[in-house]
């Protein structure tokens, strides 16, 4: 089992003749991960690697294959436009790796995604892994092992940090999920732990946060309430200087500055084990393991 | 990107926004015929890319042209929070009967963006909010609607009881939420809104932040940026697409990825070690990349020895490794480097490396603690 993805997804990769697109495209191939279709505007009707079709729109592509899940990697000013484009066609899960979309355009695109039933992953995400099914999105595949462990992160390449060590330490995984660092993104901590939790090939659960935003505090909260599976968690950012702050809202809304200690301190008192170190991860998913 | 006091003003003045006149001055003569033109009682402000301005001595009244010169001068050069400053704003003063709060921040939680406003506005109103959130009227607004008039005149009826005053702020409002919009704001603010003593609502002070993100498709706002009140080095990280903030340890660090990089420097403080920068060279990393991170990491003096740690996913360690070579060759090196890299490409990666005579190693914390090890020797030395 997982969450998510798995053999049974069908994807559409938005950009797959764009340099990371088509690079990224071969890797999930190669991983074995079932890709339907291609969507480049002006390119339909072209075939990728001898064995993807080309279609000019999500629609053309999804109504041709029964597409389930789209995985974009359009320029970063085109990337709302990708995400709507995806959820309009009905796309159910739409994983969106750009960096770089402006905030701005994800307020509109967040409430339109959910309108149409949609489940966005990202922006500026790796995307997820389920180990031997299915690849969406970047995250190395040979570092992933089918496995008990659950694994969700705001981070990119901290999140193949830890699966990385768990691997090595024969610990694998049943879905590794990046939902991005940005400040509006379509997944949520909470919403992974809620996959998770009901998830019965998930037995223990990884939470890497960072500084900055509330999210971990309300995950905390979440863990401590409905959880019963074990979370073992990471914040990285202990050492980062405070910014210089603009103003005066940031404070107003958050109420707090969103430091590692603070997050910290909520892993704690929701009884979430914390790694100092991402190899700590290890020895504290073994002894929460049945 | 931050921009100054007096470029938010003459955004939000092209909105409509009533804002006493002013304009900016370099030198304190300057400053002196501004005031002369105004013909009023001024204020002079140090224009920082930092809060806390006023209480830093940053802005004086000055009631003279005269006094304008004086007020300047010693504004002029003076360092807040570690910035010194350059320009400064020179505006004719307001008689004030009430000091409101407005502002606007994109919000996580609610994922919109969300009006701040309150009567009780100033410089300290996150006390007000931390002690009297009720005080606080908070705002989410659907982006895709825009602010409707009836949650501006709802706004605005939370500042004001007067009828005329009330829709003078609403129109203000909707000015502030235009130019947040359209500029691609992170953060707009007005603080204080006031009402003087002749009844007329107008901007005193004005904040605005740009979402980064919005820069490629905003020319006008992008021009805005000022790099002579930016740290040299970022605004040099920032030419080469790079996320670099200094720090005063000695370990220099060039990750990818900001988890990675914030991880990789709390574990160099884990193993007794102070890192001296943060620098993510983010994904999609070219060779030029690199070299240019390697210029920036060099040229600090306190740095004893370099850590590179990659995690290659959309960065190709190839990449990597191929920057390291060519930037090292054009200029060797003078303090240890210790590679760590793995991930998209690693066996590629590795021969390059082995074939230019440097060794790399796969495990983070074996890294971490040999390059802690090598700075404090090089300090010692």
């Amino acid at each position: 089992m997982s969450i998510f993805i798995d053999r049974g997804t069908r994807v559409v990769v938005q950009g797959i003749t764009g340099r990371d697109g088509s690079f990224h495209a071969k890797q999930m191939l190669e991983y074995g991960t079932c890709i339907v279709a291609g969507v480049t505007p002006g390119k339909g009707g072209q075939t990728f690697e001898n064995q993807v079709p080309v279609f000019n729109t999500v629609a053309d592509a999804v109504s041709a294959t029964n597409a389930n899940t789209s995985v974009i990697y359009v320029p970063p000013l085109f990337a709302a436009d990708a995400i709507m484009e995806a959820a309009d066609a009905g796309v159910g899960l739409i994983v969106a790796i750009t960096e770089g979309v402006p905030v701005l355009d994800m307020t509109k695109v967040y409430p339109y995604v959910r309108e149409r039933g949609a489940r966005l992953v990202g922006p500026n995400c790796p995307g997820l892994i389920t180990p031997g099914e299915s690849k969406v999105g970047i995250i190395p595949g040979r570092i992933c092992t089918p496995g008990p462990v659950g694994l969700v992160s705001r981070s990119g390449t901290l999140t193949y940090e830890v699966v990385y060590q768990l691997t090595r330490a024969g610990i694998g995984q049943t879905t590794c999920v990046g939902i991005g660092g940005d400040p509006i993104n379509g997944t949520s901590f909470i919403d992974c732990l809620t996959a998770f939790e009901a998830d019965p090939a998930t037995k223990t659960v990884c939470v890497i946060g960072e500084i900055g935003g509330t999210d971990e505090q309300e995950a905390a909260t979440f863990v401590k309430r409905h959880m019963k599976k074990p979370v073992v968690g990471f914040i990285a950012g202990q050492t980062a200087p405070p910014g210089r702050r603009m103003g005066h809202a940031g404070a107003i809304i958050s109420g707090s500055s969103g430091t590692a200690a603070e997050k910290i301190e909520a892993f704690q008192q929701a009884g979430i084990a914390v790694a100092k170190r991402p190899v700590d991860f290890v020895q504290l998913v073994r002894e929460r393991l049945p | 990107m931050n921009i100054h006091e007096y470029q938010a003003k003459d955004i939000l003045r092209g909105f409509g926004v009533p804002i006493p006149p002013g304009e900016v001055a370099t030198t304190p003569e300057e400053a002196a015929a501004i005031a002369a033109r105004l013909g009023a009682a001024v204020v002079v402000k140090a224009q920082v890319h930092a809060g806390g301005r006023g209480k830093a001595g940053g802005v004086k009244l000055a009631k003279s042209p005269d006094e304008a010169r004086e007020r300047a001068r010693a504004i002029l050069g003076m360092t807040i929070k570690g910035l010194t400053v350059g320009k400064v704003l020179v505006t004719a003063a307001a008689d004030i009967a009430s000091e409101a709060y407005v502002g606007i921040i994109l919000d996580r939680a609610s994922k919109k963006p969300v009006f701040m406003v309150s009567a009780a506005g100033g410089i300290d109103i996150e006390d007000v909010a931390a002690q009297t959130p009720e005080k606080i009227l908070k705002l989410p607004i659907d982006t895709r609607y825009g602010l409707l008039p009836f949650q501006a005149m709802r706004l605005a009826f939370f500042l004001y009881a007067d009828l005329k005053q009330a829709r003078a702020a609403a129109g203000i409002m909707q000015q502030l939420y235009s130019a947040f919009m359209q500029s691609g704001g992170s953060l707009a603010e007005i603080n204080p809104l006031v009402v003087t003593t002749a009844g007329e609502v107008v901007a005193l002070d004005a904040k605005m932040a740009i979402d980064d993100n919005e820069l490629d498709r905003r020319p006008a706002i992008a021009a805005l940026r000022d790099e002579s009140a930016e740290a040299p080095s970022e605004v040099q990280a920032r030419e080469a697409n790079l996320t670099f903030i200094k720090l005063d340890g000695n370990v220099g660090c060039c990750v990818n990825g900001a988890g990675l990089a914030m991880a990789t420097m709390d574990l160099v403080k884990y193993y007794g070690g102070e890192p001296a920068n943060f620098l993510d060279i983010g994904g999609s990393s070219s060779p030029e990349k690199v070299v240019n991170a390697l210029r920036i990491i060099t040229s600090d003096s306190n740095v004893k020895a370099i850590l590179f740690n990659i995690f290659g996913g959309i960065t190709r360690t190839d990449d990597v490794a191929n920057g390291i070579v060519t930037a090292t060759r054009e200029n060797p090196l003078t303090v240890p480097i210790v590679i760590r890299l793995t991930g998209t490409n690693e066996e590629i990666a590795m021969r390059i490396l082995q074939e230019n005579g440097f060794s790399a190693s796969a495990d983070m914390d074996e890294a971490v603690q040999r390059a802690v090890t090598l700075a404090t020797r090089g300090n010692a030395a």
